[in-house]
């Protein structure tokens, strides 16, 4: 059996070490926040705010607190505000140890797609480009094939890029994976789920 | 100089002309400057850029601007949320230029700051870089960005003293500082205005120095996406 989605956002929680500063994307990177557990982990959301909290009890939202995803939250003790500037000057300045995010392809040289499919609506890439570029560590949570059944993990990105180069572990429902020379090298599977199985799903080059 | 005006349509006169570049602070609906939106909606001034990360919701912040056609182009990081602007979009009645988030918003600090341009890492191999120069520095590639010197700049702060020093509150600051920095004339609706002396100095976010028209007026201050949770779950 593949990784669940909080099984996954569990496993991506391992990633974190005491004391670091992450940013989470929205989707199963939000859910990676539950599985901390004693660490000292300093969330930032990029709309300019170090300390995120949980979201408020019902009747206690407060419309000046928001998340980058436009949700309530609450502060903490050790909460900052900041300016949009500030916020993405530490996210380019490189003082953001780690972004969590989804991904709709991650190729074997670490090239990332997550902001637009062409012909489709098109949003905005919001801060997704500054935190790829800027951050220490890139680690994508996302479902290791599309809903056709195709592979995400390719030799070369098909969408518009959102970085090059910029992931260092890919974390998906069929295990763990580290970009490295020459392609993709296999951390760790998911229980219950055999080196063939995750091959085979695999349009990247995996290397030993 | 008398900073404080009784009106936005007071301090936004004779500020006002078509096919203007505005600077709009605000974060989705939060900290969005209601009462200087409304105002423009009420001139009719129209074929405007405004430089902001978001473009409100239907019906609402920047989003009536586009119900009245009055807007030419977005310089935006993220439009996601508005019917109106995709079909305006979809249409061609409405350019959009995208900008990665932190992009614009060191466009915005730096053409506050004197800077023309600056080189970041942001972007570099995508779609943003297109036409844009790539300068190495220590070895990898970095591309040059320009910094925004808007004509006008309509920001929401919380308090703002008469000589328009002045604190945000919470997550309602985000481009709120930057934007009113990069104006050549900054017009800024509070929820409170205070006498002199009366905010610490040493607490200020934003100068006075930047802050060149002040209202002070009620906020409807909609939120986008109501979350909470259960007190059992406490």
């Amino acid at each position: 059996m593949p990784w669940d989605r909080n099984q996954m956002a569990a496993r991506a929680a391992e990633e974190l070490e005491d004391g670091m500063y992450v940013n989470l994307g929205i989707g199963i990177p939000t859910l990676v926040a539950n599985y901390v557990g004693d660490k000292e982990i300093t969330l930032q959301s990029e709309n300019g705010m170090l300390g995120m909290g949980p979201f408020p009890y019902e009747g206690e939202e407060d419309p000046d607190l928001i998340n980058a995803g436009k949700q309530t939250i609450t502060e903490l003790p050790k909460t900052a505000y900041f300016d949009s500037a500030m916020s993405f000057g530490m996210i380019r300045g490189g003082k953001i140890a780690a972004a969590i995010l989804g991904a709709m392809e991650v190729a074997e040289n670490g090239d990332l797609a997550n902001w637009m499919i062409p012909g489709k609506l098109v949003k905005g890439m919001g801060g997704a480009m500054d935190l790829v570029a800027g951050v220490g560590r890139v680690i994508v949570v996302m479902d290791h094939t599309n809903k056709h059944g195709d592979s995400k993990l390719l030799k070369a990105c098909t969408l518009p890029l959102t970085g090059t180069g910029v992931v260092d572990r890919i974390i998906t429902n069929f295990g763990v994976l580290d970009v490295v020379e020459g392609g993709l090298k296999i951390v760790e599977l998911a229980e219950g789920v055999t080196e063939d199985e995750l091959r085979a799903a695999t349009e990247a080059t995996i290397v030993n | 100089m008398k900073k404080v005006y009784g009106s936005a349509a007071e301090a936004l006169d004779g500020l006002l002309r078509d096919d203007m570049l505005i600077a709009a602070g605000g974060f989705g609906l939060c900290g969005i400057p209601e009462l200087l939106i409304d105002a423009i909606v009420e001139s009719g001034v129209k074929d405007l850029t405004i430089a902001s990360n978001n473009c409100g919701v239907d019906g609402f912040g920047l989003g009536k601007l586009l119900d009245t056609k009055q807007i030419k182009k977005m310089m935006s990081s993220y439009v996601g949320e508005n019917a109106e602007f995709m079909r305006q979009y979809l249409s061609g009645e409405l350019e959009l230029e995208f900008n990665p988030q932190g992009t614009l918003a060191e466009r915005m600090r730096a053409g506050g700051c004197g800077i023309p341009g600056f080189y970041t890492k942001t972007g570099v191999g995508t779609q943003i870089a297109e036409g844009k120069e790539v300068k190495q520095f220590g070895g990898e590639d970095y591309i040059l960005e320009e910094g925004i010197f808007a004509e006008l700049s309509i920001v929401k702060a919380w308090k703002a003293d008469t000589s328009g020093n002045c604190v945000f509150r919470k997550t309602a600051r985000n481009f709120n500082p930057p934007a009113a920095m990069c104006g050549k004339i900054c017009v800024m609706e509070v929820e409170e205005i205070v006498e002199p002396g009366e905010l610490d100095p040493d607490h200020i976010h934003l100068p006075g120095i930047f802050v060149h028209r002040i209202i002070k007026g009620e906020h409807e201050k909609r939120i986008e996406k109501v979350t909470t949770r259960s007190r059992e779950d406490a």
